[in-house]
């Protein structure tokens, strides 16, 4: 079980990104979500389950995930996403995919 | 042959935006940009864009370089990550010596997987110490593919005035394609940051290639298309080329042993010049097939 | 029922009437006399002008129910509709139709009267900003009538949109009612779209900031159309209605798709002498006006004409002789308004005459080439301008549909991704012009042709162009981007989507939030 140590951000608000802000969870709440996105409708689904697979891969249990979408390809989702949780302490900062 | 590098294009390694889209501009190469592009704070989340990119974004029609930084900021962590994901090669900012590339290649060697084409090496050089070792650097190892020149930073560290005519720079340029001719390799010139002046960026870059330079790193999509045209070989060039041949051909027909063109004698430079410009011709499509 | 298209159209719209089906770009013949409003007279010595708007109304005695028309040729600087539609909520006026030719985010102040019933209809050929938004939502019990800018010419002319009072916001007029566009702090060029207004309304003001001394000349609309004269302090804000000029973009994209459609003209062996042109008044089209320039001076083509929206980069490529006129129905910029002023190669037409599909010739027919953007586009070809993410209207056809049926060869110019959605489409969410009238698409990751331009297709492959199937197009965009859910919408029509002859080619419904 790994746990987060401090609160971080990675990504933008510019076009194309997204901007994920990660922090550690209460424990046994699982993963939180909150997603804001410019492509709800037609990628809401696609974005979460990206944002899922990228957090189990990594072992997270308890984790609390703000993401704003500019409407960014899920190889950005998961890059941002790693970057956040490298500089939360989960991940060392040399593990790439 | 080597391969084509008219255009070498930067991509800021921590727009997705761009490195999305780097490929419909039709750079013959992109600069995926880990250094001068990002901010420190934003290294490692650039970083992770990059190797993401190169590992899911369909590049295909360019090849893929990365610039990393140096080995003593975060060049270390960006070959680890970076390698893995198989670009064509590594730009190395700020070479100064042989050593300088010995130990990069020794990081790449490390980090490539088992059974991975060989990652190469550009090395920039963009100081004097850099330049007066060019040829050392050159021949460094046996995957360095190229040298690039980046006067901004060269001509700061000389403490001369960068300008558009360039006399500042004529003997580095020069010297950087002796090297790089001397170790088989290819020269890459710097960039023309004045990107809104078109008529400066065809005659900076008809210099560079008559200097020798096959190609030029490329600060803006919109520089693409001029240089492209520049570097390529022309009308007149090609027709002359052709005859080259043809009168090679016609002197092995006669058994003769020398060939001549317009009164002169065509020797092996000669033949070479003519080779090249219509391998070039052929790959970029330019010679119409059936031509005398 | 279906119409041609395959959408599926009630036969008959609560709020708007029977439904006419669309039948094809062609296929539906005009089958009415021009409509007439009452011949008027006015005896010497009488005059024209009065003190303020609410004049106005009393003496013409609005009454409820009635449709007030105004043009948008002042666009989100505009100032005459507000102020007019204060002074007819503020006199209790209830049900009023305004068929204003286009709403900017000025026109906010609609909501309001919308929900307090001073209006209760809107006719328009495009929508933008908070009112499209709360359209989208449904806050106006009948449909919104969406046209074509040659359509609401045409259905003015025709006695399809009766116009009992026309405010016509003029830059410049005299005491007797002539009206220009050209003079006065709030010049905005061509007055294209009010022309037909002033022909066929019942009643028709003019409403301006800068009253000169009798007469004015060049005169737009003149006197014997116009039955009062208005001053107000400010009809509109002139930050709003020109820009300072027009820039070609610098995004490279953009760039990389004007040049490519450039080629596509190019390549279609159209850029000799005689040549004629109409692009949008920005992003990739206007881009592209830019790189056809460098073709025509590369081998010295002499244009007949260029046709539109006029910004001040068509006025550019006039006075260099690359184009003999400019046929002008909207002005954008200062240089627009300077050369219409003084150069009699530069004409102002009205909309009818730029577009309309029921007269003895619109300009569009004359075209060669037109470059159009869009919101999305289908497997048919069929393109959507009116609405976008999830439903939300933010457009309209304007004059796309007008010059797609005109031009030889209409070309979209559209990036395959907009933001992360993809632009093809099975299916349209709101057909607007449709796909036999469209018949290149150039995006930055191919060209699409439309297979009933099999000739044209030869054409750009001949010259070496990038040219896809646009099926493959799509699945380029979907492997990208992923396959996008479809966006579901509510069940209640919102707005109806006109076709250049009034008949229905589609219809928008309300957004699900």
């Amino acid at each position: 079980m790994i746990q987060l140590l401090r609160p971080a951000q990675a990504g933008t608000l510019e076009s194309n990104d997204i901007m994920i802000t990660v922090a550690p969870g209460k424990a046994a709440t699982g993963i939180v979500l909150e997603l804001d996105s410019l492509v709800m409708d037609q990628y809401g689904e696609a974005i979460r389950q990206t944002i899922a697979e990228t957090v189990a891969q990594q072992g997270v249990d308890d984790l609390y995930i703000k993401a704003i979408d500019r409407g960014a390809l899920d190889c950005t989702i998961r890059a941002r996403l790693l970057a956040a949780l490298a500089r939360a302490g989960v991940i060392r900062q040399e593990a790439v995919v | 042959m080597t391969d084509l590098r008219r255009t070498m294009l930067f991509l800021p390694g921590n727009n997705p935006g761009m490195l999305q889209n780097g490929g419909i501009f039709g750079a013959d190469s992109l600069i995926l940009d880990l250094e001068d592009a990002v901010a420190p704070a934003e290294k490692d989340t650039a970083r992770l864009l990059v190797a993401h990119a190169l590992r899911e974004i369909d590049y295909s029609g360019s090849e893929t370089v990365v610039r990393i930084n140096t080995l003593d900021t975060f060049g270390k962590q960006d070959i680890r990550a970076i390698v893995p994901c198989r670009p064509a090669a590594l730009l190395v900012p700020k070479v100064q010596t042989a050593d300088d590339i010995r130990a990069i290649a020794a990081e790449i060697a490390a980090a490539e997987r088992p059974g991975q084409a060989p990652v190469g090496i550009i090395a920039l050089i963009e100081t004097p110490r850099g330049l007066a070792e060019a040829y050392p650097i050159a021949t460094a190892s046996s995957r360095m593919l190229a040298l690039a020149f980046g006067a901004e930073d060269y001509t700061a560290a000389l403490g001369a005035q960068r300008t558009k005519e360039g006399s500042e720079i004529l003997n580095a340029r020069a010297a950087l394609v002796n090297a790089a001719a001397a170790a088989g390799i290819q020269s890459i010139d710097t960039p023309f940051t004045d990107v809104n002046d078109e008529t400066g960026l065809v005659a900076d870059t008809a210099f560079a290639k008559q200097l020798g330079f096959k190609g030029k790193l490329t600060i803006n999509p919109r520089q693409i298309d001029s240089i492209h045209t520049v570097f390529n070989p022309s009308i007149k060039e090609i027709d002359w080329a052709e005859r080259v041949m043809q009168a090679i051909r016609q002197a092995e027909a006669e058994g003769s042993g020398v060939a001549s063109l317009d009164g002169k004698m065509v020797d092996a430079p000669i033949v070479n010049r003519a080779e090249r410009t219509l391998y070039l011709a052929d790959l970029l499509g330019l010679r119409k097939v059936g031509k005398a | 029922m279906k119409n041609r298209l395959n959408r599926e159209i009630p036969e008959n719209i609560e709020g708007y009437g029977k439904v006419r089906p669309f039948a094809g770009a062609f296929a539906t013949e005009p089958d009415m006399l021009r409509q007439a409003p009452a011949v008027k007279r006015i005896i010497p010595g009488e005059g024209k002008l009065l003190t303020s708007l609410e004049a106005v109304f009393k003496k013409i005695n609005i009454a409820d129910g009635m449709t007030l028309s105004f043009h948008h040729h002042f666009r989100n600087g505009d100032g005459v509709v507000n102020q007019v539609l204060a002074v007819a909520a503020k006199l209790g006026l209830k049900n009023l139709r305004v068929a204003l030719s286009s709403i900017f985010p000025v026109h906010q102040p609609l909501i309001e009267h919308i929900k307090s019933g001073v209006v209760t209809a809107l006719d328009t050929n495009y929508m933008s900003g908070p009112v499209a938004e709360a359209v989208s939502q449904g806050i106006l019990a009948q449909p919104v009538v969406l046209r074509t800018h040659g359509g609401r010419a045409r259905a003015i002319e025709c006695g399809q949109l009766k116009i009992d009072v026309a405010f016509i916001a003029a830059p410049a007029a005299d005491e007797y009612g002539n009206v220009n566009g050209v003079q006065g702090p709030t010049a905005c060029g061509s007055l294209g779209y009010a022309l037909p207004d002033a022909e066929y309304a019942d009643y028709v003001v003019a409403v301006t900031d800068y009253l000169v001394e009798y007469p004015l000349s060049p005169v737009s609309i003149p006197q014997t159309r116009v039955d009062y004269v208005v001053t107000v302090d400010q009809v509109g804000d002139p930050k709003g209605i020109v820009s300072g000029t027009t820039r070609i973009t610098k995004e490279p994209v953009g760039l990389k798709i004007a040049d490519t459609a450039a080629r596509v003209i190019q390549a279609a062996g159209l850029i000799k002498d005689g040549f004629s042109f109409q692009t949008g008044a920005g992003g990739a089209s206007l881009a592209t006006a830019h790189f056809v320039r460098k073709m025509m001076v590369e081998s010295k083509v002499t244009g007949s004409f260029a046709l539109g929206g006029i910004t001040g980069y068509m006025v550019e490529m006039l006075e260099q002789g690359l184009f003999k006129k400019l046929i002008d129905v909207q002005g954008f910029d200062l240089d627009a308004i300077r050369s219409i002023a003084a150069n009699p190669n530069h004409l102002e037409v009205s909309a009818g005459y730029y577009a309309s599909p029921y007269n003895k010739g619109c300009a569009v027919n004359k075209l060669d080439v037109v470059i159009l953007g869009a919101t999305e586009i289908d497997t048919d070809f069929n393109v959507n301008v009116v609405t976008a993410s999830g439903g939300l209207i933010m457009g309209g056809s304007g004059g796309h549909s007008d010059a797609a049926a005109g031009a030889k060869v209409t070309i979209v110019v559209a990036s395959l991704l907009r933001g992360r959605l993809p632009i093809i489409m099975d299916q349209v969410l709101t057909a607007t012009t449709p796909g036999e009238t469209i018949d290149v698409l150039v995006t930055e990751r191919g060209i699409a042709v439309n297979p009933r331009r099999p000739e044209l297709k030869e054409q750009l492959l001949s010259a070496g162009l990038p040219v896809k199937d646009i099926q493959e197009l799509k699945l380029l965009a979907e492997k990208i981007a992923g396959v996008p859910v479809p966006v579901v919408t509510g069940e209640r029509i919102v707005a109806v989507v006109e076709y250049r002859d009034g008949t229905v080619i589609d219809v928008v419904r309300q957004t699900r939030r």
